[in-house]
């Protein structure tokens, strides 16, 4: 076994650890210990026993296994350079030293090759040809040694692989030919949406490799690994994100659910039931051993939604509804508006026991009543919302603004805010924007937050502690 | 003695006793029995983790030893308790004796090994025999009771105040199961290993099927775990899990169906989709004829 101190074995671990806190993921020193125990254990002949050893003793959370992942590869890469995939072609061995790999014939041919291996889905084939796609149209030459990068966005751009998925679906469709045509269109266009998506993400994962290679894996920890789900703020979102931010709803929701009857329950005991308690203590010869207690009366909420649809927030304040409507056991009632420039009630699309997806696209529909001219307005809609829906609020009522304050110069109507505010019992603003923008530009977060208690939600935890504080 | 000699015999060992396990699952597990640590399985309900813990205790001949837990679990039921009863009993016939009721007597006599009534985790830890101690569902129990948990995982001994510190003879091999439905404490999870299971891909949930329910023939494994397949890629409240497949096949197998098709599918769909509105949207995503 050669000595610690030159195998940089060591020290690759420990930079590996480092950049796991860098990137959020808490491990104690007796993890770290742990996982150089298991691998005394394993062994380091295997990369994928060693992935799973150190997933195993480091990471404690699934959310955070993407991150893990990517980490994983960048500094424990499955291969270094074009790796076998530039040299087993004696051709692309040439074209190197000419320096014309990249051209419109080759992205052509590239195009081609790649629209087959999608179509026959074999990973090994297409793992190969991320790497050569980033080597190939991803290249950013610098001007010294140390300088040049790889991009994916680049390679992505130019071999626009989800242009091919037509393609992939006709190949698709072609192999077989028994069953209904419509189904297996949808299915075909399904796995071939999966696919593109996969090898996308190869793409990304191998030009982060490269870039590691280059300027050391400590760069690409800092700059090109993304937050973990649960961590990404709302508007830095994009559409596979959302995906799966929509999957994780329904989870995290029925986990606060648990949560708050436990936390109720814990806090269930109320005066002591003398009758109950001397009762059970004759079973014990008149030693009160349990004592037994009333129950408290549980309080609801009742709950009313004011939620901005514009496009600047309309992620988050879909997010929002959807997650405060899958909890909706938990409070007493619940009405839901959205606006623009108007006011909408979309109560009746919250249907207890609806499916999320149509929820969603109902939602969207009705994004335009909310609007008369298009342009966001908070105070045009807080003073609708005084004249129609008056009626919603009351003494014993939590009233919820979903936004992000950015009203377009237009009249604030603070006066109408402080109305609404002081007629119900409690009052919230969820902001997506980060505290420090707030105030900047068209945003009149200084002022409303005066009047209503506002508080910042940028990601899917934020969102989940505020949810719990809201239903206690 | 030691549970598995490497990941590959614990993959073995475990395809033995009827659980088909994947590298990450297989290396864990050995990893599990190689470091004496606890290991920690999470992931969604049905995916095989309470099996998991079953499969290893009949991989190694071990014997299981199981704590349900539950809301309002407490030592009492977890650890040991004393036997108030019978301890009052003794003290009753003493006193009623009348010679020589002495205190200290009298609480020395109450406090041994006859009046203790031991729970699953003192059990597990007494034993001389292999055993495989699995304490499920693990979020289900309050903050407490983690607490309660450290002192045995970490060092396999119980503190009883009035017999002294029991320590395990032979560490027990342990399996802690979780729903996720709450975040363990991190002192928890610091102790042990950790496996998150999700669903198998599609050619591993065929073995399982064909492992679980032998009389399915191998076109309608293909079709039912196609299908499946196709259902947890719909956003659903509850995506199928393996266990609702196995049962589902188990279903075809008792309607004597031979063909998986789109009025077999939404006959049965009963038995995967335990939502109203999952099944209408499975109906419609997949375009099956209703009636």
């Amino acid at each position: 076994m050669p000595a610690p101190e030159t195998s940089g074995l060591l020290d690759r671990h420990l930079s590996f650890i480092e950049a796991l806190r860098g990137a959020g993921l808490s491990v104690s020193l007796a993890e770290d210990l742990d996982s150089v125990a298991a691998l005394g254990a394993v062994g380091w002949s295997d990369r994928g026993h060693v992935r799973d050893v150190l997933a195993a003793t480091l990471l404690k959370r699934q959310a955070q296994r993407t991150t893990f992942d990517a980490l994983f590869d960048v500094y424990f890469p499955a291969l270094v350079g074009d790796g076998v995939a530039g040299r087993t072609t004696d051709e692309a061995a040439s074209a190197d030293e000419s320096g014309v790999r990249d051209n419109a014939a080759a992205l052509q041919a590239f195009r081609d090759e790649l629209a087959q291996a999608l179509e026959g889905g074999d990973d090994q084939q297409l793992r190969r040809l991320a790497a050569q796609m980033v080597g190939t149209f991803g290249a950013m030459p610098g001007r010294g040694p140390g300088m040049s990068s790889w991009s994916a966005y680049t390679a992505l751009q130019r071999v626009a692989p989800q242009e091919l998925i037509d393609r992939i679906v006709a190949g698709l469709l072609g192999e077989s030919g028994d069953g209904d045509g419509e189904v297996r269109l949808a299915d075909a266009r399904r796995l071939a949406n999966r696919r593109v998506g996969a090898f996308t993400t190869m793409v990304e994962d191998d030009a982060r490799r490269r870039i590691a290679e280059e300027k050391g894996p400590d760069h690409v920890a800092d700059v090109a690994i993304r937050p973990s789900i649960d961590k990404l703020a709302f508007t830095a979102a994009r559409r596979s994100d959302l995906e799966e931010m929509r999957r994780q709803i329904f989870p995290l929701a029925r986990r606060l659910a648990t949560r708050l009857t436990k936390e109720h329950h814990a806090h269930r005991r109320g005066s002591l039931d003398f009758r109950r308690t001397v009762r059970a203590s004759i079973a014990t010869g008149g030693v009160p051993l349990t004592t037994h207690h009333r129950p408290k009366r549980p309080h609801r909420t009742d709950l009313v939604v004011l939620c901005d649809v514009s496009g600047s927030v309309a992620n988050f304040a879909q997010f929002t509804l959807l997650f405060v409507f899958a909890l909706r056991e938990v409070f007493q009632s619940m009405r839901a508006f959205t606006f623009i420039d108007h006011v909408h009630e979309v109560t009746e699309h919250l249907e207890p026991g609806a499916d999320p997806v149509e929820v969603l696209e109902k939602l969207a529909a009705a994004t335009s009543y909310a609007a008369l001219w298009g342009r966001t307005n908070y105070g045009r809609a807080f003073t609708k919302f005084e004249q129609e829906h008056a009626d919603a609020l009351g003494p014993k009522t939590t009233l919820l603004i979903l936004g992000d304050a950015r009203s377009n110069y237009s009249d604030l109507e603070d006066a109408t805010l402080r109305r609404l505010a002081g007629s119900v019992k409690r009052s919230y603003w969820l902001n997506p924007e980060p505290v420090s923008s707030w105030g900047a530009g068209d945003s009149a977060a200084k002022t409303y937050r005066e009047i209503v208690s506002m508080i910042e939600c940028r990601n899917l935890t934020q969102l989940e502690e505020f949810i719990h504080e809201l239903a206690h | 003695m030691t549970w598995f000699s490497s990941p590959s015999q614990a993959a073995a060992q475990l395809t033995e006793a009827g659980y088909l396990a994947d590298a990450a699952t297989a290396t864990t597990a050995f990893l599990a029995g190689a470091l004496e640590k606890p290991l920690l399985l999470e992931g969604p309900a049905g995916v095989g983790k309470t099996e998991l813990a079953k499969a290893v205790a009949r991989a190694t001949g071990a014997e299981l030893v199981r704590l349900q837990c539950y809301e309002g679990l407490d030592e009492a039921r977890a650890l040991y308790e004393w036997n108030y009863k019978k301890q009052l009993l003794r003290i009753q016939a003493q006193t009623g004796s009348a010679d020589g009721a002495d205190w200290d007597q009298t609480h020395d006599d109450i406090f041994t090994e006859e009046f203790l009534l031991t729970r699953p985790l003192l059990t597990a830890i007494r034993r001389d025999e292999p055993t495989v101690l699995l304490i499920d569902e693990v979020d289900k129990t309050d903050i407490e009771v983690e607490g309660l948990l450290l002192e045995v995982l970490s060092d396999f001994q119980v503190t009883i105040p009035e017999l002294g510190t029991v320590a395990a003879t032979r560490r027990p091999y342990v399996v802690l199961t979780s729903n996720a439905s709450r975040e363990l404490s991190e002192a928890v999870k610091r102790r042990c290993l950790y496996l998150h299971l999700d669903y198998p891909d599609a050619e591993r949930e065929r073995e399982i099927l064909q492992a679980q329910v032998p009389d399915l023939d191998d076109r309608i494994a293909e079709q039912l775990v196609a299908t499946v397949g196709k259902l947890r890629d719909l956003e659903l409240k509850k995506a199928p899990s393996i266990a609702e497949s196995v049962d589902w096949a188990r279903t075809l197998i008792a309607l004597e169906i031979r063909d998986l098709d789109d009025k077999a599918i939404t006959d049965t769909l009963g038995a995967v989709l335990k939502h109203a509105s999952d099944q209408q949207r499975a109906v419609k995503e997949l375009r099956l004829n209703r009636g």
